[in-house]
C-alpha cells in the first residue's frame, strides 16, 4: 500500500476534522460560495478558511475567485489522476526491475529463472 | 520461480518525490554495471513492452546518457540523464529530463533530480532510487501531462520480451 501512503495521509488528515468532512459532503452535491459554506459554523471566517485550505491542499476541493466571491467545488479528479499515475509509475519500475532480474541471471550464467 | 525480492515504492505527493527500493540477487558490482554501462542498460531499462536505445553515453560527472524508450509501434520517447556526482560503486546523482531526439530538453516539462544508492544486503544488493521534483507543482505538471499514459497499459502481452531476456 506504499503507493497510497502519501496521498492517504493527506486525505486522512484532511478528513479527520468534522467541519472539513461536512464541507466535503456539502460540496459533493455541487459548488458553493465560501460565505454559504461558512454559514452553518460558529467560527471566525479566517479559521474556516484554514479548513478550506487544508482540503484544497489535499486536492479534495478546488476554489475559484470571481470578483469578491470565492466559490469552492469538490475535486475528485486530481486525487484519482495522481493515484493512477503512481500506479503506472509503480508498474513501470516493477517491470523494469523484472527485466534487470532476468539480465542479472543471464549475466551470472544462471538458467534456473523463469 | 522468481525469488521473492523486496520491492518498495513510496510516493510523496506533497514533497514531489518517488522513492523506489529493490533488492537484486547479484553482487553490488554487477548491479552497478547494469546501471552504468549502456550496452547493459539497453537490455533492461525500458519497461515492457518498450525497448531501450542509447543515442549517446558518457558515464562521468558532467556527462550524460541520451536514450529512447521505443514502444511496439516504433514511437521513440527520448530522455536524458545528466550525471552530477558519481561514487563507484555506492551511488550516483543526476537529473532526468524529457528531450527530443537531438537531446534538447523539453522546456514545458520539469526535470527531476535522481539519486541512486547501492548497498550490500548479504550476498544481494539493495538499490534505492529517489526521484524528486522541485515542488509538488512540478510533479503535478508531469502527472497532468500524462507522460506515462498508455506506457504500461499493454504490459500483459509482453511475454516475448521476457523470453528474449531469459533466452
Amino acid at each position: 500500500m506504499d503507493k497510497y501512503e502519501a496521498s492517504l495521509d493527506t486525505l486522512f488528515h484532511a478528513l479527520a476534522d468534522p467541519t472539513r468532512r461536512a464541507v466535503v459532503q456539502r460540496l459533493v452535491k455541487g459548488p458553493a460560495p465560501v460565505k454559504e459554506l461558512a454559514t452553518p459554523y460558529d467560527m471566525a471566517l479566517p479559521s474556516f478558511m484554514k479548513h478550506l485550505n487544508v482540503l484544497e491542499q489535499a486536492g479534495l476541493i478546488a476554489s475559484e475567485k470571481q470578483g469578491r466571491v470565492r466559490t469552492c467545488s469538490f475535486n475528485p479528479d486530481k486525487l484519482e489522476t495522481a493515484e493512477k499515475w503512481f500506479d503506472e509509475q509503480r508498474a513501470l519500475w516493477a517491470s523494469r526491475f523484472d527485466n534487470l532480474d532476468n539480465l542479472l541471471t543471464s549475466l551470472q550464467g544462471g538458467n534456473d529463472e523463469t | 520461480m522468481k525469488p521473492d525480492l523486496r520491492f518498495n515504492f513510496i510516493a510523496d505527493m506533497q514533497k514531489g518525490t518517488l522513492t523506489v527500493r529493490r533488492e537484486f540477487a547479484a553482487t553490488r558490482q554487477l548491479v552497478w554495471d547494469c546501471y552504468t554501462k549502456s550496452e547493459l542498460l539497453d537490455q533492461w531499462y525500458a519497461p515492457k513492452p518498450l525497448t531501450t536505445k542509447t543515442q549517446s553515453f558518457d558515464f562521468r560527472e558532467g556527462g550524460h546518457w541520451h536514450f529512447a524508450m521505443i514502444d511496439p509501434n516504433g514511437t521513440h520517447y527520448w530522455s536524458r540523464t545528466d550525471y552530477d556526482t558519481i561514487n563507484p560503486i555506492d551511488g550516483y546523482t543526476g537529473y532526468d529530463s524529457f528531450t527530443d531526439e537531438t537531446g534538447v530538453a523539453n522546456p514545458d516539462l520539469p526535470r527531476s533530480h535522481l539519486a541512486m544508492t547501492f548497498t550490500d544486503q548479504g550476498d544481494h544488493t539493495l538499490t534505492e532510487t529517489v526521484v524528486s521534483y522541485n515542488s509538488a507543482e512540478d510533479l503535478q505538471t508531469v502527472i497532468d501531462m500524462g507522460m506515462e499514459a498508455g506506457l504500461t497499459s499493454t504490459l500483459e502481452r509482453l511475454d516475448e520480451l521476457l523470453l528474449k531476456f531469459s533466452r
